[in-house]
């Protein structure tokens, strides 16, 4: 385990995790002991202008939503490495700025290909 | 001492919520409950990772597990229609290929639980090298220098990635216009007005 020290600045978020389970929970079940419960099959049927569901809720969609989201993930990933590097890169020195350069060398590669394909486009 | 037994606490919490949650996933009948349930397992983890001390992973299972990772897995779940029920039906027939999976998995561990009381003396050692700099910055310090083939091969990677993913989704619609900016900036006059003398009277025919 970390040190004390550490910890320590994680506890807020810690306590913060109790409070919000314990106010869910609250919510939860003060909804459950108070609210009034009276079930009718009625209640759950379609009425007046509505009509029962024709399929299932999650039908199929369009596969452009998940390229979208992985090239979320890529450039995601691309910030993610570029934390570490922002923090130390007084140590690291030059070596350090050019190795990152050509990292994002290779993604701009990537990003202008993306871009020049229009995977980038709604259409 | 109260910090550590909070600390012990906190770890059997986040232990016993991830392993529950994990069961879930695979026992949950819906497949969008298992990503949910995944989702709760991926924070679980990252709570795990901030009680060892290693903060930068922790923020990153967030966001790129929890954040998109995730979303990904709930769209793949919801695009592919898969119909589990039947899917479950036939589950019996994968049973053997998955017990000897399970079986090899489940050696390892036991090699790893025998070995690891020789093990445990030299990386704790190593752990404890404590030092006042943060865990992203020790990162940082290594990552792009001593670690620098790893770090551009991850850009390759995440190159390959995504040029895959162009070339495997992306298609062009024939129904679709696009708009092509360069086109209409490098439109003509001439192109698309024409100017006629219309008589009083007469119209254009």
């Amino acid at each position: 385990m970390a040190s004390n020290e550490f910890l320590l600045e994680y506890l807020p978020v810690l306590i913060f995790i109790f409070i919000a389970a314990g106010l869910s929970l609250v919510m939860f079940i003060a909804s459950l002991i108070v609210g009034k419960k009276n079930p009718d099959p009625e209640k759950l049927s379609a009425y007046e202008c509505g009509f029962e569901a024709f399929a299932d809720a999650h039908n199929k969609f369009d596969v452009r939503y998940y390229l979208v989201a992985i090239l979320f993930i890529i450039f995601d990933l691309e910030i993610a490495f570029l934390f570490p590097w922002a923090i130390s890169l007084g140590d690291i020195g030059l070596f350090g700025f050019w190795s990152m350069m050509v990292f994002l060398g290779v993604l701009t590669v990537g990003f202008i290909y993306e871009w020049n394909k229009g995977a980038l486009d709604w259409e | 001492m109260v910090i550590k037994m909070i600390a012990t606490a906190a770890f059997y919490l986040f232990s016993i919520i991830l392993l529950l949650s994990a069961l879930r996933v695979i026992t949950a009948s819906n497949a969008v409950h298992s990503v949910l349930f995944l989702i709760l397992a991926f924070f679980n983890a990252a709570g795990l990772f901030v009680l060892l001390g290693a903060e930068f992973v922790a923020m990153i299972l967030v966001i790129v597990y929890v954040g998109a990772v995730a979303v990904l897995f709930l769209f793949v779940v919801m695009m592919l229609d898969v119909d589990f029920q039947s899917l479950r039906q036939n589950a019996k027939s994968y049973i053997g290929g998955g017990l000897v999976f399970g079986g090899v998995m489940l050696l390892e561990l036991i090699t790893l639980y025998f070995a690891w009381a020789d093990v445990q003396p030299t990386l704790v050692a190593e752990a404890a090298v404590v030092s006042d700099i943060t865990n992203t910055e020790q990162i940082g310090q290594v990552l792009y220098t001593d670690y620098v083939y790893a770090f551009q091969l991850a850009g390759l990677i995440l190159l390959v990635a995504m040029i895959g993913a162009i070339v495997l989704t992306h298609r062009r619609r024939a129904d679709v216009r696009r708009q092509k900016v360069a086109d209409q900036v490098y439109v003509k006059r001439e192109d698309v007005l024409e100017i006629k003398e219309v008589k009083t009277g007469q119209g254009i025919s």
